[in-house]
């Protein structure tokens, strides 16, 4: 098992390695970071000249890089380009957020979509069956930003119309939400919408595979081997089809996490909510080099534990992949 | 036959599927005495899987659906009986073995799990360790070696023809009366098939159960069967004792079978088969089945007319032809020469 | 002139190819005529033209996949033919009637935005543009995805490893992040660019799909039998393996344009990608956000038009797939 994980996390040094280059290529080509200070018309030449050596932003990109590889790694990430703030505090603040924001985002998308996929592949071609497939597809067709939009406004008319409050429609928390259960329950309140948000979506998605995959399962021989051995239709579904139904969708789920980050971004950003999908936008609006790079390498790190997790998950359901 | 363990009478089993309905099962009648080794033949399509499915209850009612009949086992309809009744008669009293053992087992329990529950289901006031025992002794029956390390491994660590003796270890668990063979051996090479057909008689010695050996191998049928039963189409067409079915059948299909199958002695040097093919189940040929293929109709209107009931040719010898008159004191020798003219 | 020929010799009907040494039987006419090698192979593959009919009438079973792609159609055509259709030209304020909700009043079904633009004009010019994204992804997703997965699917081994960890890598990039990095290293472009950036992004999906079916293919006996008789390589991929690979890329080609579509509204509705004047479904709902949540139309009608596009495209695709690839288990009906 250790060596697995070595042998994983080895493998993923290079890609790593590569991804960030390019990246740190594209956002150095689109731009410049001083952008903004340029436009500051008391900074005097000097200034200006002293900032860009200091920056390194006179030198070849492939040179900025080794530069920023360098600060990177001894320095927290070091300072950004765009406004000599140090990156790392920002990243600290910002990464709990978007996971306050996510694990509930995932775990509701799972527990839920193996429930609707179980249900509607034990009553396939029920009411429910139909139902569950119709969400489905709609959920496929609705784009994250856009369904964002909405429940906000739904939000709001309903504030504006019924002066009920149930869900906030922007930032992380009141400006006075109080301590211990009050500020849990004030955090959920703006939590809310922007998880539902993110987890309709990966509901839907993971349902059909759960669905398609027990029903597969539910056809199979071996399940039929467990019915000629006399045992009940219920028994046959929890011993044996689930945890096979199971398996397929975990790499579902590990796959999915880039699209879950991309959902945090959007999310994120129509909720003012202070998460690293934020964040990201405004380093890119700033064209922030350093910033942008920091981002990605948590972002890449998140990635592989994820991977790693969906792995080990995998390995545990199927024996035959422990072994071989 | 004096007291037939399983009797199964005139059972039709028809599915509805996107091309129209299909009569898998038509008519079928067939008795098993208790203790003897029941082979039934036909090629695929004919319906013999499909009516042992249906005496376990196994066919899922929607597409299928038993149109008539009744599957008598000691006296009682099992067609009749409510799911949880069958399940206690499944796994226990009928039992079956299913053709490919790889995807017959499930991947992700270990074998030892799989035969366990086999027992567990029927003996739950059994302690586990008693339970544990007992699978390592039907391990041990069947010739699986090491079964106390085998016992912890998955199905993908068996081989194909171990993966099979476990299968059979797990039907024979409870000792059921009735062991039914659904193609046990067609999914593995033939040197293990060999091995296979002596842990089934192995099997029959431990458990003295009735066996229903499900093949389209005839040679397995000479090597394990007393009784044959061939099927059609969906049909009976004959019944009789493995002696008499090999050496003089009396229907015109079951001589096509015993001519098409190579001989080691002999010196025939072109193989006969049966002209044509096996009809789609769909659209079965009107009157008898076999009537486009047969040597012995040569066109007569009466078989493409009416369907030939199943009627006794000498004791415990049925056949189902609206000539067998014809092939009484018959050569299978002439049938070639007939079929070539 | 006259009546004497020179000697002729009796003509080869199999004409001046010449024959190598071991073509016998079916592999021979595998050289000459790759139908025949795939009839030889007697089995679903048989016949590849009659086929498409096959499929057509498959296809025609599906009456929700067949209303949506009329629906598609039309939608796609509203958009290209956008300056006849729209009632209004996109940009033409009535500050009189800005800000005014849905109304049968003057046609404005949509309503107006914040300096009195009719917004189904602007909707629909939105359409326009993105579903000319949309069919460049698809064209250049498509042909970029069948050359590497079909190379790799093909020649497996070496060649397979390396184009497999190239897709790899692209997939890693958290596509979001790579795709507006990308917006914003190519600033505001026309429909081209982001199509471009979009596409690149997205052929890792069929480059997937054609590798696996490649993959199968290459072990099919008639491909055995074309090298046997001597086909090259790109001769048996074009001729023999691309039209049996077609159901699928089709299926995914559909699917991309949703995708696509998908991609350019969350890019515009970001504020990368395409610039104004140009309306775009993304941007349009931008603006609404904007115009705050009392003005709830600016934000609902392009978004239920790209939910609309979107339910048809996967319709669409799923009816495809059906006709296209029947011995895809058929576990949704």
């Amino acid at each position: 098992m250790g060596t697995f994980i070595l042998r994983r996390i080895l493998y993923s040094i290079p890609v790593l390695i590569a991804t960030s280059f390019i990246i740190f290529t594209f956002v150095s080509l689109a731009g410049d970071p001083l952008g903004q200070l340029k436009l500051n018309p008391y900074l005097s030449e000097e200034t200006l000249q002293n900032k860009i050596e200091e920056k390194h932003l006179d030198k070849p990109i492939p040179v900025r890089y080794l530069y920023w590889v360098k600060e990177a790694s001894t320095d927290k990430f070091g300072t950004s380009l765009s406004s000599d703030q140090p990156i790392w505090p920002d990243l600290k603040r910002v990464i709990p957020h978007t996971l306050e924001l996510l694990i509930p985002a995932l775990l509701l998308s799972v527990l839920f979509a193996v429930g609707i996929g179980l249900y509607s592949a034990i009553r396939q071609y029920s009411v429910f069956d139909y139902g569950a497939t119709t969400f489905s597809f709609l959920a496929y067709a609705v784009p994250v930003f856009w369904l964002a939009l909405m429940l906000q406004i739904l939000a709001t008319q309903l504030v504006v119309k019924w002066n009920v409050r149930l869900f906030y429609t922007s930032g992380l928390s009141s400006t006075d939400p109080g301590g211990g259960l009050q500020f849990v329950l004030d955090r959920a309140q703006h939590l809310a919408l922007p998880i539902i948000t993110i987890a309709v979506i990966s509901i839907a998605t993971y349902s059909r595979y759960m669905r398609a995959s027990m029903l597969e399962v539910v056809n199979s021989d071996y399940t039929r081997t467990a019915r000629a051995k006399g045992l009940s239709e219920r028994q046959v579904t929890t011993k044996h089809a689930m945890r096979n139904a199971l398996i397929p969708l975990v790499t579902v789920v590990a796959l999915d996490f880039g699209t879950l980050i991309a959902g945090a971004v959007v999310t994120e950003s129509i909720f003012q909510l202070d998460g690293m999908g934020y964040y990201f936008i405004q380093s890119l609006q700033r064209l922030d080099t350093y910033a942008v790079m920091a981002w990605l390498m948590i972002v890449a790190v998140m990635v592989i534990v994820f991977n790693l997790i969906a792995d080990l998950a995998y390995g545990w359901l199927d024996p035959r992949i422990r072994l071989g | 036959m004096s007291d037939p363990i399983l009797s199964i009478r005139d059972l039709s089993v028809e599915f509805t599927t996107e091309d129209g309905i299909v009569h898998a099962v038509e008519g079928v009648s067939y008795d098993v005495g208790a203790g003897e080794v029941l082979g039934v033949v036909g090629e695929s399509g004919s319906g013999k899987s499909v009516t042992v499915m249906t005496v376990l209850g196994l066919i899922p009612q929607p597409p299928g659906k038993v149109t008539n009949g009744e599957i008598l086992y000691r006296g009682r309809d099992l067609l009749k009986l409510s799911s949880k009744e069958l399940r206690e008669v499944r796994g226990s009293e009928v039992a079956m073995i299913f053709q490919d053992p790889m995807t017959s087992l499930n991947p992700v329990l270990t074998v030892g799990e799989q035969i366990a529950e086999a027992i567990e289901t029927h003996h739950p006031e059994m302690r586990s360790e008693a339970i544990e025992a007992r699978t390592i002794e039907l391990l041990d029956i069947v010739g699986v070696p090491f079964p106390e390390a085998r016992f912890r491994q998955y199905p993908h660590e068996f081989s194909g023809g171990m993966r099979q003796r476990a299968m059979i270890a797990m039907a024979i668990a409870n000792e059921p009366a009735v062991l039914v063979a659904d193609e046990p051996t067609t999914a593995l090479d033939v040197t293990i098939q060999a091995q296979i057909i002596e842990v089934l008689k192995k099997a029959e010695e431990e458990t003295h159960a009735a066996i229903i050996l499900i093949t389209h191998d005839l040679g397995l049928i000479a090597e394990l069967a007393d009784r044959v039963v061939v099927m059609y189409a969906g049909r009976v067409v004959e019944i009789g004792d493995v002696e008499t079915i090999f050496t003089a059948p009396r229907n015109p299909y079951t001589i096509g079978l015993m001519n098409s199958i190579p001989r080691v002695t002999g010196t025939d040097d072109l193989l006969v088969p049966i002209p044509g093919s096996p009809p789609s189940m769909i659209s079965v040929p009107p009157g008898c089945a076999f009537h486009p293929r047969c040597f012995l109709s040569r066109g007569r209107d009466r078989c493409r007319a009416e369907v030939p009931e199943l009627e006794d040719v000498s004791a415990g010898h049925l056949s189902r032809c609206h000539f067998v008159s014809e092939l009484a004191g018959y050569d299978p020798g002439l049938a070639a020469a007939a079929s070539h003219a | 002139m006259g009546d004497s020929f020179p000697e002729t010799r009796v003509p080869d009907p199999r004409g001046a190819i010449p024959r190598p040494p071991v073509a016998e039987g079916p592999a021979a006419a595998v050289l000459e005529e790759p139908e025949a090698a795939l009839a030889y192979e007697t089995g679903v593959e048989v016949q590849s033209r009659s086929q498409w009919q096959y499929a057509r009438r498959r296809f025609m079973r599906h009456r929700l996949a067949v209303v949506c792609l009329v629906l598609l159609v039309g939608i796609f055509l509203a958009g290209a033919f956008a300056p006849w259709v729209a009632p209004y030209a996109y940009d033409e304020i009535d500050l009189e009637n800005a800000s005014s909700p849905p109304t049968l009043d003057g046609f404005h079904i949509f309503g107006t935005d914040l300096i009195g633009r009719d917004y189904l004009s602007r909707v629909i010019f939105g359409i326009r543009t993105s579903a000319e994204v949309a069919l460049i992804v698809a064209i250049l997703a498509t042909l970029i995805g069948v050359v590497i997965g079909g190379l790799a699917g093909y020649y497996s081994g070496q060649v397979d490893n390396a184009l497999m960890r190239f897709t790899d890598l692209i997939l890693t990039l958290p596509g979001l992040a790579v795709l507006l990095t990308a917006a914003a290293l190519l600033g505001h472009g026309s429909p081209y660019r982001v199509a471009v950036i979009i596409a690149l992004i997205s052929w890792t999906y069929l480059a997937r799909i054609i590798r696996g079916t490649f993959l199968a293919l290459r072990e099919k006996e008639y491909v055995e039998a074309a090298k046997a008789a001597g086909a090259g390589d790109l001769r048996i991929m074009v001729r023999h393996m691309l039209p049996n690979a077609i159901g699928p890329i089709v299926v995914a080609a559909t699917l991309i344009v949703g995708l696509a579509i998908l991609t350019e509204s969350v890019l515009g509705f970001l504020g990368f990608g395409i610039q104004p004047p140009t309306p775009t479904l993304g941007k349009l709902i931008a603006d609404g956000q904007g115009a705050g949540t009392g003005l709830w139309w600016l934000v609902t009608f392009p978004g239920l038009t790209i939910v609309l596009i979107l339910l048809c495209v996967n319709f669409v695709g799923d009816g495809l797939r059906d006709a296209l690839d029947p011995t895809q288990r058929r576990v949704r009906e």
